[in-house]
């Protein structure tokens, strides 16, 4: 099954109390043994049937949006890792944020509140990248191509990484890695 | 994408690579998912698994499960900090130390502390923001996602 078609309508029906009992058990990964939902059903307080069906389910609801190998670009030797920001007026934000997630480079493309006068941008997109070099000529690639060149915006490259590992949505606060 | 910079396999083995590849989504849903993937890579199941492993062990795997919709199994935000630099790595460690932030980086900005709070519920992220604030004597800007454009098939990694 694939799980990562696009949804038309994700519904925003509240998870169930077990829903969330197994997210707790999945939110650091899956352990890495012959049955490994049947590892994880334990952990949930409940069957191995259990644990497939009510994941297949969130997958086809959309609140799982992939279910793989999560990997970390830094150790795979994409160290350029931007996040470029932009300021575009709001009756053009949906369509340039189609345009900018569009590209296979762009990892991430959201629109977020601007928080005037300390940040003025409102579309968020993530690259990475091998080079920096190379980022920057993507950003250009998108500038041109979608038709950004008015626009104000900032390319905050990382430095450090303080901290990387999965979401944490409550219960046992194990580091995921 | 093609950028060509030194060598990108990374000393990487070709079952390696194909399971960093291939299955960022699609594990299968079925009792023996490794076994599954096994037989489409014409490996063994015990060789999925320690590869898988090993893999995580060198950091180049963060884990293998599901990725989440923002703001649908609990509540996230995107949040700054402008921090002066001599400052950054205490305060980035008192961040860092709170369980709900999951990622947590230096950026190159006048904003220059970008981290990620994912909590339960709304009320409880509200609440986890203000000890981050209290913690690091620092007001964080809160970016809370908004609309996402972006269809989440994973990462094509470039090898050659």
């Amino acid at each position: 099954m694939d799980l990562a078609l696009p949804r038309l309508s994700p519904d925003t029906e509240p998870l169930d109390e077990r829903d969330r009992a197994l997210v707790r058990a999945v939110q650091g990964g899956l352990p890495l043994v012959p049955r490994p939902y049947a590892a994880v059903a334990a952990a949930a307080g409940m069957s191995e049937a259990e644990v497939i069906s009510r994941l297949r389910r969130l997958a086809e609801r959309g609140v799982i949006r992939r279910l793989g190998v999560v990997v970390r670009h830094r150790e795979l030797g994409y160290t350029a890792n931007a996040m470029v920001v932009w300021d575009v007026p709001d009756d053009r934000v949906a369509k340039l944020g189609r345009c900018l997630a569009a590209y296979p480079f762009v990892t991430l493309c959201y629109r977020r509140p601007r928080r005037p006068p300390a940040w003025p941008y409102n579309l968020f997109c993530m690259i990475h990248g091998r080079s920096r070099e190379g980022v920057l000529a993507q950003v250009d690639q998108l500038v041109r191509e979608c038709g950004l060149d008015a626009l104000p915006r900032a390319v905050l490259f990382s430095r450090r990484r303080f901290k990387q590992r999965g979401a944490w949505y409550g219960g046992d606060a194990r580091d995921a890695g | 994408m093609s950028i060509a910079t030194g060598n990108k396999t990374l000393g990487l083995s070709p079952l390696e690579r194909r399971l960093l590849n291939d299955f960022q989504h699609g594990l299968p849903l079925v009792p023996r998912p490794y076994a599954a993937m096994a037989r489409r890579l014409g490996v063994s199941e015990t060789e999925v698994i320690a590869t898988l492993r090993r893999l995580a062990e060198r950091g180049a795997v963060s884990r293998v499960g599901p990725v989440f919709r923002p703001n649908r199994a609990g509540v996230s935000t995107l949040a700054a900090m402008a921090v002066a630099p001599e400052d950054l790595e205490r305060i980035a460690a008192i961040v860092s130390g709170f369980a709900e932030v999951n990622h947590n980086y230096e950026r190159e900005h006048e904003y220059n502390l970008w981290f990620v709070v994912t909590a339960p519920d709304a009320a409880a992220l509200r609440e986890v923001l203000a000890r981050i604030e209290a913690a690091t004597g620092h007001a964080l800007l809160e970016l809370p996602l908004l609309e996402d454009f972006h269809i989440d098939l994973g990462f094509e990694l470039e090898w050659t």
